[in-house]
């Protein structure tokens, strides 16, 4: 079945329906990474958008249910150059399409993503339609995709209870955590810290980075009073990935400054990053089309090291509004020099805005995990 | 950090003559290199045998040494020259082997010369088997159970304890030489035996056979900082067991999860972390189907053909980052070239599908084993680009030159099921082809997969094409089917062949459906920033990213794939041209898809076009662009034979006429050619069937040369001694549909001689004249060659106003290349080629002419007289020799015999450069590999009945020369007769011991057989050349060759004694004595075998 995906300045790709079959308005953005679209459709930080893959044949392996990073299918929207039909597979994967369809999401295979990818990157982030309707002109639909609103999407993929979690649970099992490239210390050592999670759509590969390192994890829903939280007594806390606007998360931003105040080792990671710098007095804004995939490279300043990191933000915290007596930048993207960490003055805190959990993408930077636990340990002996 | 300033002088050792397993990916790197280290002030003394490579060219680096690979020459140079540090890691395997023993000798440490780049260490933790399994250990990494065997028993025992089946492969040699599967004590006796003989450093390594699995590499770059990325992944279609030079390999990898995908990734890193990687390092892995479990099959410490293949799939120039990361850059201080903003580093993204198929030589050899496995065999490889795997994979298969346009093949057709499933499963290289032709025929994917293990992604996708062209040779070709094709990566000419609708007519339809070629660009990041540099690929899309500009423009067609007969110096013309081009203001464009030369760089051209070579292709880069002219002439056969198809799309041209350059082709024209110019050639005439080629052989008189016309390196050309031959080559060549006659012409036992030459239409420059040392019937591309001719001022001034004559009646504009032969005094023309040729590069080099650039000029309307260069003959007898030996490749081809006749067999080619004939002519045949017995050492001699007569003055002096003398019954016989002792020894077939026992015992290190002529293999000579090849015996299948040997082995000259000539001085010295009408030098020596 055709399907057309009109963009908000009018232009039309037409291609081929796959997933679910409904008419859907969502703001589109690209990826550039080529591996893990499973577990990019489960990122929660994806949660309201229209991904475009800039890798043009997607599908290729299945789906694996344990190469989820959520519950859940978070897109609004998936679009593709070319979709690869999986069945018999000698792992038993299930097929891509099959799994939209499932997950209610749409789907447009056929589509020129990179002339798609180009626009995006010359006109900015951009509202989009997917739309099986042939009869209506697509310029009669212009009115309704530009009214289109984003709201935030973190009430919706944060967890609404917290939850302790442990090794024992089988999501969590280590899968990921292979090697780390200088793994200052080992994992797993069975030492029962417990970690505050602030759940703003975390994916599940930085609960298993901190359950694999021998962490009792609780999480809490996104807007947790800071008081509830230090109230569990825990021995560090993570500030989690999430989607979308850091500033429309106000209830959150509200409590970074107890958390701060707190002087228990806070690591944030992406969403986390961007609202502890709100919560402190820095700004943010929205970069042109975001920064999304598995090849950006960063430097880490304090150690004078490059390091590939994987990313999917669309955000970024302005560097000339970090109070130097509160933080400085630790990390710089190597492309655009945006800011890609911060290291907070005299506190056990540092935050940044890459996924150094990968899912999907590289590890080179899991060795921040360790850091962190480190500094967790060291401040309670 | 920045550039290091403790050093100033850099050696860069280059990989020497083109070989399997060695091609023209180290000329692309090589030259990235030179030119890298030259922006950064440094001064560069190069050293490379190969004269057909862009890097030897004089201006590449401060000094060029065109000189032997040889450890003593190297060192001289190094001495003289004084150079204070060394780039080794760009050399392929022999520039690194050449490193490791100038380090471990204590050479470099004794002259204080700093290796640049990847430390001692770190190379040889990465080559040497053991110190690399216990570098994995350290490191956590899995590797395949295997251990080190110096001999047979010790193989033999590991072999037990690991179990069979196992591979054996030597260490330290190139593309896999002697490797191979074996599943008992037989086998692996036999290979083991050649292996140890092959290995630099006699070993072995037996491992566990993990075929099947899948074979994924990753290109890795590191820093002195320690910063590191990959920058391409890369998976093998076929599965472990092909090696990866053999394998289809798409990048990046397409079947593996992100988990499987960053596991490997990491330990890519890790790798290179433990070796401490100064620049680029290729990570090969095997990884289970099924689970997660994988393991570390080897490393590359240096550039490497999978990251010349990497380089042009992402657009990241690796061996210029590689090279600044020797001087000690940071990888963040580098920025990327293609985006011009962006950092290097950081991993390229790409939003396209790259497919690589390796060119395999067995249409040139049709008796060779075209089984795949651990050994290379290919001798060179296309990539194409698009972005589905369907069209990708159809855009390669187009750029391999087959004449096969889809998976829909009629030689695989004919075959059986039961066939075609034993080949999907022993594979060659027509494997693709049996694969879909299986799931053609409704074999399940399945039992495919089971079968092969190639993954189901790929069966898929082939099942998807295999559909679509099913589809087209039924049902109605409709707007959705033609759509659905056409995207799929069909060209016009092939939907026309499936569907009977002419090509015309689809073409029309195509475009009334607003189905057009648009190009995408390679930038190296998926889009995500804006790139300046032009490299593209085709789509259908509706828009085009390559936007014609307004500027004047032409378009060289490319040269395709490295074959036997079409190597590396098609593509130096072709980036000549370019660069001429760009030189005098025209946007220059070319359009190739072979991924290992400098005509694929991403700055040679203005413009590059990334597309196979086929009609539709160019027709489809002609109509975006535009261009004021198209150059045929620079890209080989693979250009010329478009030449009259791209002059009928309306499009200008540039030099010789499509129609001259058939008339040149054409025997009847080319007849009357001659005929007008009184020039005469060897009788002949043009047959189509057996019974036309007996009569006209008879009434010629045997012994009779035959071949195709339009073809290039000698492809089925043989002399014919009697009917048999005749009868025998004619079944052979009528296994393919022939468009054209078959020549047979009189075959005369004289002197080549061979001219190239610039013409624009009113006259012609001629660099020089060479003569072949081989007589008549050895291929002029496997002879030796040598420069300048001596030939007499009578016969000289015949070549030159015969070329003249020529080329003014060709109308020939820019290149042509001329065979002569000289017969009892009289000059007789056997081929003329309107278009560059092999020996170009050697000639332009020697003569310091640009033949390229000049021709290119010409044919945009220069004239001759525009350049000092003059006209006719430029160097008539410069005080120098410049002699080119060909290089063969033979230990890596089973089956191929290495007898030397009218077809060409060598993949490369090497350059001897003296004022002295001798020195000239040892520097060429040491540099060709060719290993001189010592005084004391056995030599084989064993020749046909009337080379005998010859042999006896040749054996004597061998003889005399201390060397002890082993023949078969009637030479040794013959030899003793004439006072020669000679060891007599029991024929092949005859009871052992016999010849081969001799052989095995080690006594003899030459072997000199000349064959009883036929072509079938079956006959003693054959195995007798054949066994030793495989271990490594150099053979000589001529007595001229023998002669130049001998002459070397009375000259006593040692590889120490050689003095290296830097070629500028070489240019120096041609250039004060070019007018020079006799050698005033040394003189070169006589072969009375041969009439002159």
């Amino acid at each position: 079945m055709k399907a057309r995906l009109i963009l908000e300045d009018g232009q039309v790709f037409e291609g081929t329906r796959f997933g679910a079959p409904n008419d859907v308005i969502t703001e589109i953005i690209f990826t550039t990474g080529s591996t893990g679209y499973v577990e990019l459709l489960t990122d929660p930080s994806c949660a309201g958008q229209g991904v475009v893959m800039a890798s043009p044949v997607v599908g290729n392996y299945g789906v694996f249910s344990d190469q989820a990073e959520s519950a859940r299918v978070w897109p609004d929207a998936f679009i593709v150059r070319s979709l690869t039909r999986v069945e018999n597979d000698e792992r038993n994967a299930s097929d891509l399409d099959e799994y939209l369809k499932a997950n209610g999401v749409a789907g447009i295979s056929g589509v020129d993503t990179r002339l798609l990818t180009l626009t995006i990157r010359e006109k900015g982030t951009m509202r989009g339609m997917i739309t099986g309707d042939f009869d209506t002109p697509p310029e009669t639909f212009l009115e309704r995709i530009r009214a289109f609103n984003y709201v935030s999407k973190v009430p919706v993929v944060s967890t609404d209870k917290k939850m302790i979690i442990t090794k024992d649970d089988p999501v969590f099992k280590d899968r990921r955590a292979g090697s780390p490239l200088e793994s200052i210390n080992s994992r797993a050592d069975g030492t029962g810290l417990r970690i505050a999670l602030m759940d703003y759509g975390v994916k599940y590969n930085i609960i298993r980075m901190l359950v694999g390192r021998g962490c009792e994890v609780i999480t809490y829903p996104w807007d947790t009073p800071a008081e509830d939280v230090l109230a569990d007594d825990p021995d560090g806390i993570v500030l989690s990935n999430g989607p979308g606007d850091p500033k429309a998360c106000e209830p959150a931003i509200r409590q970074m400054r107890h958390f701060y105040d707190s002087g228990i080792p806070i690591f944030g990671i992406c969403l986390g990053h961007q609202l502890l710098a709100l919560g402190m007095g820095a700004d943010t804004y929205k970069l042109k089309y975001g920064h999304r995939g598995a090849n950006h490279s960063v430097k880490d300043l304090e150690l004078g090291r490059c390091f590939v990191t994987s990313q999917n933000h669309s955000f970024c915290v302005d560097e000339k509004s970090v109070d130097p007596d509160v933080a400085h930048v630790s990390h710089i993207n190597l492309n655009d020099h945006s800011v890609e960490g911060l290291i907070y003055e005299g506190k056990d805190i540092f935050t940044v805005q890459f996924h150094p959990e990968g899912s999907p993408g590289p590890m080179d930077t899991e060795f921040l995990f360790d850091r962190f636990i480190n500094t967790v340990r060291r401040r309670g002996n | 950090m920045p550039r290091r300033n403790d050093i100033r002088k850099v050696m860069v050792i280059g990989s020497g003559p083109i070989i399997i397993g060695q091609a023209a990916e180290f000329d692309y790197a090589g030259t990235q290199a030179c030119r890298t280290l030259k922006a950064e002030g440094y001064e560069v003394v190069l050293v490379n045998s190969n004269p057909a490579t862009i890097m030897t060219d004089s201006n590449m680096a401060d000094k060029v040494y065109l000189e032997p690979l040889n450890i003593d020459v190297i060192k001289n140079i190094m001495l003289d020259e004084k150079v204070d540090s060394l780039l080794a890691t760009l050399g392929g395997q022999t520039g690194l082997n050449f490193a490791m023993e100038l380090s471990e000798s204590g050479f470099l440490d004794d002259n204080c010369i700093t290796m640049l780049g990847t430390s001692v260490q770190g190379i040889k933790m990465g080559e040497d088997r053991e110190e690399f399994r216990n570098a994995m250990e350290r490191i956590h990494e899995p590797c395949v159970a295997s251990g080190i065997a110096t001999n047979i028993r010790e193989a033999a025992k590991l072999a037990e304890s690991i179990g069979y089946p196992v591979i054996i492969r030597p260490a330290f040699t190139l593309g896999g030489s002697g490797g191979g599967i074996v599943s008992d004590i037989e086998e692996l006796t036999d290979i083991a035996e050649k292996g140890i003989a092959l290995s630099r450093v006699h070993q072995v390594l037996v491992e566990k056979c993990i075929s099947g699995w899948k074979e994924i590499e990753f290109e890795a770059v590191r820093d002195a900082a320690g910063n590191a990325i990959t920058v391409c992944s890369m998976e093998n279609v076929d599965p472990v067991g092909i090696h990866t030079g053999d394998s289809i390999v798409v990048a990046p990898a397409l079947t593996l999860t992100d988990i499987e995908y960053q596991k490997l990734r990491t330990a890519a890193l890790k790798i290179v972390t433990e070796l401490k990687i100064e620049g680029g390092c290729n990570v090969q892995f095997a990884q289970h189907p099924t689970t997660e479990e994988y393991a570390v099959i080897e490393v590359n410490p240096r550039l490497s053909r999978s990251s010349a293949l990497a380089s042009k799939a992402t657009g990241y120039p690796i061996a210029k980052i590689a090279t600044k990361i020797a001087i000690g850059y940071t990888l963040d201080e580098i920025p990327n070239q293609v985006t011009g903003t962006t950092s290097a580093c950081f991993e390229p993204a790409v939003d396209y599908v790259v497919t690589k198929i390796p060119k395999w030589p067995f249409d040139k050899f049709v008796k060779a084993k075209r089984r795949l496995g651990t050994q290379m065999k290919a001798t060179g490889e296309v990539m194409a680009i698009s972005n589905t795997f369907e069209s990708s994979l159809m855009k390669a298969v187009r750029s391999l030159e087959l004449n096969i346009y889809g998976l829909d093949v009629p030689v695989i057709k004919a075959l059986s099921t039961d066939e075609l499933l034993q080949k999907i499963v022993k594979v060659d290289d027509m494997r693709l082809f049996a694969l879909a032709e299986v799931l053609r025929r409704g074999v399940p994917t399945d039992k495919v997969y089971e079968l092969t293990m190639v993954d189901k992604f790929f069966l898929g996708k082939i099942l998807n094409i295999v559909s679509a062209e099913e589809e087209l040779k039924v049902s109605e070709l409709n707007e959705e089917l033609l759509q659905r094709v056409v995207k799929l990566g069909f060209i016009d000419s092939y939907i026309s062949r499936l569907s009977g609708v002419s090509d015309e007519m689809i073409r029309e339809r195509r475009k009334s459906l607003g189905l057009c070629y648009t190009y995408k660009m390679v930038d190296t990041c998926a889009g995500e920033y804006s790139a300046v540099t032009p490299y593209f690929y085709s789509t259908n899309d509706t828009t085009n990213e390559a936007v014609r500009t307004d500027r004047k423009k032409v378009l060289v067609i490319g040269s395709g794939p490295i074959r036997i007969g079409q190597g590396i110096e098609f593509d130096y013309c072709s980036v000549h041209s370019v660069w001429a081009l760009r030189e005098m203001g025209y946007e220059a464009i070319i359009a190739n898809n072979n991924p290992e030369t400098v005509s694929t760089d991403f700055d040679t051209s203005d413009r590059l076009y990334f597309e196979p070579l086929t009609q539709d292709d160019v027709r489809a880069i002609i109509e975006n662009e535009k261009p004021d002219g198209v150059i045929c002439q620079f890209g080989g056969q693979t250009a010329i034979k478009l030449i009259k198809a791209v002059s009928e799309m309306g499009v200008r041209i540039l030099g010789t006429s499509a129609d001259m350059v058939d008339a040149a082709e054409d025997r009847k024209r080319f007849d009357a050619i001659l005929e007008d110019s009184g020039i005469r050639r060897p009788q002949g005439a043009t047959v189509f069937t057996e019974s036309e080629a007996l009569e006209t052989a008879r009434a010629l008189t045997y012994p009779v040369l035959i071949r195709p016309s339009y073809v290039l390196g000698g492809q089925g050309m043989v002399i014919a001694y009697n009917d048999n031959d005749v009868i025998e080559y004619m079944e052979i060549i009528n296994l393919q549909i022939q468009e054209h006659p078959i020549l047979i012409d009189k075959y005369l036992m004289g002197v080549e001689l061979e001219v190239d030459a610039v013409s624009d239409g009113e006259d012609v420059l001629i660099p020089g004249i060479m003569e072949h040392l081989e007589r008549a019937g050895v291929h002029s591309g496997d002879s030796i060659s040598i420069f300048p001719a001596y030939i007499s001022d009578k016969i000289r001034e015949k070549i030159v106003d015969y070329t003249r004559k020529l080329a003014l009646g060709l109308k020939v504009i820019g290149l042509l290349n001329i065979q002569f032969i000289l017969f009892n005094d009289e000059v007789y023309v056997i081929e003329v080629n309107p278009r560059s040729s092999r020996t170009v590069p050697y000639i332009s080099k020697v003569t310091g002419i640009p033949i390229v650039s000049v021709a290119t000029k010409v044919m945009l309307g220069a004239k001759l007289s525009d350049f000092k260069y003059g006209t006719g003959l430029y160097a008539r007898y410069p005080a120098v020799y410049a002699i080119k030996a060909p290089v063969f490749s033979f230990e890596k081809l089973h089956d191929v015999d290495t007898y030397l006749g009218p077809e060409m067999k060598s993949t490369g080619e090497v350059l001897g450069l003296s004022v002295k004939y001798s020195e000239a002519m040892y520097k060429a045949i040491l540099a060709s590999n060719f290993k001189f017995p010592v005084r004391g050492d056995g030599i084989l001699l064993t020749v046909r009945d009337s080379d005998k007569y010859d042999l006896v003055p040749l054996a004597d002096k061998l003889h005399s020369l201390g060397f002890e003398l082993y023949a078969t019954g009637g030479t040794a016989n013959y030899l003793n007769k004439h006072g020669i002792p000679t060891n007599a020894t029991r024929k092949l077939d005859e009871q052992a011991p016999n010849v081969a026992t001799l052989i095995s015992s080690g006594k003899v290190k030459l072997l000199v057989n000349t064959a009883t002529r036929g072509r079938q293999p079956e006959r003693d000579g054959f195995r007798l050349r054949r066994k030793c090849i495989e271990i490594g015996i150099p053979t000589i299948t001529s007595l001229d060759t023998l002669l130049a040997v001998t002459d070397c082995l009375a000259g006593g000259m040692q590889p120490a004694d050689v003095k290296p000539c830097e070629l500028k001085t070489f240019e120096k010295i041609v250039d004060t004595t070019r007018s020079n009408h006799l050698p005033l030098n040394e003189m070169p020596g006589h072969n009375p075998m041969l009439k002159k």
